[in-house]
């Protein structure tokens, strides 16, 4: 072997010796800054990666609280959460999951979307993770399963609440429902609390009480692993369900005035005048809200807002009605009050009236023959429309604005629902503002039988005339029961205490009339039970011309006029006040007294003193 | 079996325990061997919390572990004058067998550096780390030292040919160990330090043309993630977070053997591999984690001093680089897993989970030995 200089064995020894020791120190070096490195992250920084690793492993998972029942004053149900049951399967504690499919197959009905769903969803999904196979599972179905669940490993029911609506259409508009939380409302919600909350009030009771049908969310600090699998529950704070809700309304109140308005479009409101309580709010037509509970189908939405009756539309609170004649209890008590009339008055009716010294327009009576001479009293039971254009004319608008403002016309009731129309009281001020015109005098005319701009809802009319029952004690309409305000608290507007107690009584008394006298235009709803204190209404939907005639078989049926009944029951201290619409109905007297009649009669022969 | 040492051993003064002896006749060294016990003992439970109790995974391990000592005390049998011997022709083949490597090897998770040879699978780059430092041991040893300019260039070429062929494997840890083992026989060798400064130099000038032509993309990304683990925190990052995490929650003392929340609860990735020194610091804490720099610093400077008591060059270089190289494991593994370091597939020796390193290692441990037990007894 060829060598390229001499070896010096020893001298080579000692340069390995040198870089040796050079190469320890070197390592010592390096050494001390690993340490260095463990000293940084596990005392200096200890507490840092302390909580990180906490957060890591710690994770909290809300539970969401089950949501509150809503009742009618028996204790009846109208929303209730019904337990749902869908199949879920755990793909890993599945052997063969072909074999597991054919096999449940066999057992329950499984759809071609449905499969595409979960092997969709299989893909995407971690093999712990539940995967849903079929929803709404049958109580036969989930026997079948249940029964041999032993021999499906992997396969899982699970339940869950679902809002249901025993007594759907009848109550659609006053409890609303509930739909899938959306966007818009994720600003207003309160995010903690509403986490694992997927329903929310979208309408009616439910949207108005959703605070209270809610409840608290609760809390399950678990820990996991990084794929999130539940490892085990740390602690937990359960949720609080919501509260139940008791409605002030009577099931089977609500079902007979359904049933009494029937193919009519309208609304029916009852109060009780005592205490403000809704006995029962109906709006024709309704729609079935179970519908809406888990997202309606374009298909249906479609069928209801294309809906010539507009079933969604709350006509009980949002529906603007003229009151026709049903407000001329009303401005006989102004008469009285502003004494413009008295109870000797008399006017001649000979089917028409002319405003003296005004252009020579004729204001019809609804009879074309006249109702000859009449008073008040004559005028109200016969609901004479020529007496009440002289009394108005002679009361002015200035003074019939404040006085129906009184009774609640032309504000907001203040009814504990989401939302409500405040009608429509007119007044010059109104009519300047609006309108950008003086106020007429022939105005005042149609004002004074409920016709013009004057407009109401269901409610208010229902209100003004539990207000009336009461002679003037005020009446704030609520549909969820809650403690009576104490007495005291009570004030009666200072402009309706004026009135003269036989005032109130003559008025009263004119109403019974229209029931219980053989001229009254309800004298067909009359019986020998119990005394019923009434007014009929027959609102025009279009104005006719001058020389134009009302004959109902030539105007299409939505220019038919509306019909209106209010009424209350029994005089002497009253406890039932109602308020019927019919659209298009036609005749006050025939067709809406009756709906009222049959409310009433129920309402009296369940609640006997 | 024959030892060569008979002089000191039987005399009746020296009265070693029959164990002693064994271990002796064996040619294995007493200090080492405990050492290594120790640590593949440590390793073994460490395993054990970081698979999640999976007694199949220490049971595997522990197959390896008996691979390696007998892989270890065959090596020690050999006389290290037939090792070197066998140097050029070894070098030749795992040169041969790299090539290979790129045309017929088995790619796995994205890198070709199987041989799929039916019975098992064989990393030719493992063999390539103990030949690589034999080869050029062999070279240097054969002139006088230090190596003379000509020498130098000779051996970075013969250093340089496998590195390359393990780094487009592409391999940069085992690259990086073979690299620096080979540097290691230089530097022992008495390499001068005007070569160093003027190596370093020359390294800092060609720093930006190996980021740009040299390395992947996934090269860069780790080196890019090291500077900034935040900057993806889901992705690249994720490693050194989680593994920051552990090591510091484990704090003085460690949250206790199998229950680091860390490790057990899967927040770690690669956690019985690469990763394992976080599952310990998380478990046994700084205590614990020191207490292992303690041990590897015994086996280093154990395996130095046997270096330094061979009697020829070869041997020196062999068992000098075998020991520093032993340091450059632990070095970048931890420093990777601590996040001083860019994340570098290098396993904490005879710790982490995994076949080759440990046969190699242990075989490193079995030259050492066999250096140190093959030595003719001068009588001073």
């Amino acid at each position: 072997m060829h060598r390229e200089q001499l070896k010096d064995h020893f001298s080579e020894k000692r340069l390995f010796t040198r870089r040796a020791i050079f190469s320890l120190i070197v390592i010592l070096i390096l050494l001390a800054l690993l340490v260095s490195r463990l000293v940084v992250l596990q005392i200096l920084d200890h507490k840092h990666y302390s909580t990180l690793s906490n957060d890591n492993r710690v994770k909290v998972v809300p539970v969401g609280p089950s949501r509150g029942l809503i009742y009618d004053r028996n204790g009846i149900v109208l929303a209730e959460n019904l337990a749902a049951y869908r199949l879920e399967i755990i793909p890993e504690q599945v052997k063969d999951m072909d074999v597991l499919l054919k096999q449940l197959h066999t057992l329950i009905s499984i759809r071609e979307q449905d499969l595409k769903q979960f092997k969709k969803l299989l893909k995407y999904r971690r093999s712990f993770d539940n995967i849903p196979l079929r929803f709404r599972l049958n109580d036969i179905e989930v026997a079948k399963i249940s029964s041999i669940q032993h021999r499906l490993p992997g396969v899982h029911i699970a339940a869950s609440l679902n809002r249901h609506y025993p007594l759907g259409e009848t109550f659609a508009h006053v409890i609303g429902y509930v739909g899938r939380k959306d966007v818009k409302d994720l600003k207003v919600l309160d995010p903690t609390n509403y986490i694992s909350t997927s329903h929310i009030g979208k309408q009616g009771i439910e949207k108005q009480y959703e605070t209270e049908l809610h409840g608290y969310v609760g809390n399950r600090r678990v820990e996991t692993n990084a794929q999130g699998r539940l490892i085990r529950v740390l602690e937990q704070t359960p949720s609080q369900s919501g509260q139940d809700v008791h409605l002030t309304i009577d099931a089977p109140l609500q079902a007979i005035a359904k049933q009494a308005l029937g193919k009519h479009n309208g609304s029916i409101v009852a109060i009780d005048p005592r205490n403000g309580e809704i006995l029962s709010i109906i709006s024709n037509p309704g729609f079935d809200p179970n519908l809406f509970v888990n997202g309606i189908a374009y298909k249906d939405y479609e069928a209801l807002r294309k809906n010539n009756s507009q079933p969604l539309y709350n006509r009980s609170l949002l529906g603007r009605y003229p009151p026709g004649s049903t407000i001329k209890p009303f401005m006989g008590l102004a008469g009285l009050k502003y004494g413009i009339t008295n109870v000797h008055h008399e006017v001649f009716c000979p089917g028409y009236f002319i405003i003296p010294f005004g252009e020579n327009r004729k204001f019809r009576d609804w009879k074309k023959t006249g109702h000859g001479s009449v008073n008040l009293n004559d005028s109200i039971t016969e609901s004479c429309d020529v007496f009440f254009y002289e009394l108005a004319l002679n009361l002015s608008i200035d003074r019939i604005n404040p006085f129906l403002k009184t009774f609640g016309f032309g504000s907001k009731t203040g009814i504990d629902m989401p939302s409500e129309s405040s009608g429509l009281l007119p007044s010059r001020a109104w009519k300047r503002k609006y309108r950008k015109q003086p106020w007429f005098p022939g105005e005042t005319l149609n004002t004074g039988i409920g016709q013009g701009f004057l407009l109401t809802t269901p409610l208010q009319l229902a209100t003004a005339t539990a207000i009336f029952a009461n002679k003037g004690r005020p009446v704030k309409p609520h549909m969820v029961k809650q403690t009576a305000l104490p007495e005291n608290e009570i004030t009666m507007d200072p402009l309706l205490a004026q009135v003269q107690n036989h005032h109130w009584n003559y008025l009263i008394k004119s109403m019974k009339h229209v029931v219980h006298s053989p001229k009254g235009t309800a004298r067909r709803i009359a019986n020998n039970k119990f005394n019923v204190a009434g007014k009929t209404g027959t609102a025009q939907v279009f104005g006719i011309k001058q020389e134009e005639e009302y004959e109902e078989e030539k105007i299409s049926f939505k220019n038919r006029d509306h019909a209106l009944f209010i009424a209350f029951a029994p005089i002497k201290n009253p406890r039932i006040a109602v308020a019927v619409i019919a659209e298009n109905g036609g005749s006050g007297g025939a067709v809406a007294a009756p709906i009222a009649s049959k409310i009433i009669n129920h309402y009296m022969a369940e609640n006997p003193l | 079996m024959k030892s060569s040492s008979h002089t000191r051993l039987d005399s009746p003064e020296y009265r070693v325990p029959i164990f002693q002896q064994w271990v002796q006749q064996l040619h294995l060294d007493f200090p080492l061997l405990v050492g290594l016990f120790v640590l593949s003992l440590t390793g073994l439970f460490i395993l054990y919390s970081a698979t999640g109790e999976d007694i199949a995974s220490v049971q595997k391990q522990s197959t390896r572990f008996a691979f390696g000592f007998i892989v270890m005390l065959l090596l020690a049998q050999l006389n290290p004058q037939t090792l070197r011997r066998w140097s050029p022709p070894l070098f030749i083949i795992g040169i041969i067998l790299l090539t290979l490597v790129i045309f017929v090897g088995v790619e796995v998770k994205g890198a070709q550096r199987w041989l799929d040879l039916y019975i098992f699978r064989f990393q030719p780059s493992e063999l390539m780390k103990l030949v690589a430092p034999m080869a050029l041991a062999w070279y240097l040893a054969d002139a006088a030292l230090p190596p003379r300019p000509l020498r130098l260039i000779v051996s970075l070429i013969l250093l340089t040919i496998p590195v390359v062929l393990i780094a487009v494997e592409p391999d940069l840890g085992t690259s990086l160990l073979i690299l620096s083992a080979g540097i290691f026989v230089l530097f022992l060798g008495g390499l001068r330090w005007r070569f160093i400064g003027g190596a370093g130099i020359l390294l800092a000038i060609c720093a930006w043309p190996i980021w740009q032509y040299v390395l992947r993309d996934y090269q860069k990304s780790r080196v890019l993630t090291f500077l900034n683990p935040e900057n993806d925190p889901l992705g690249s990052g994720y490693h050194i977070i989680q593994s920051k995490i552990a090591i510091g929650s484990g704090g003085l003392f460690g949250k206790g053997w199998l229950n680091g929340t860390q490790s057990q609860l899967d927040f770690l990735p690669e956690r019985h591999t690469d990763f394992i020194f976080a599952v310990f610091s998380e478990e046994f804490g700084m205590m614990g984690a020191i207490m292992l720099l303690l041990l590897y610093l015994f086996l280093i400077t154990r395996g130095l001093y046997i270096a330094s008591q061979a009697q020829d060059t070869f041997s020196r270089l062999l068992g000098g680089s075998i020991s520093l190289t032993f340091l450059v494991y632990i070095f970048v593994n931890i420093g990777m897993v601590s996040g001083l370091l860019p994340v570098v597939g290098v396993p904490l020796p005879l710790i982490s989970y995994g076949g080759t390193s440990i046969v190699t290692l242990l075989a490193g441990f079995g030259i050492l030995m066999s250096i140190h037990t093959h030595r003719k007894m001068l009588s001073p």
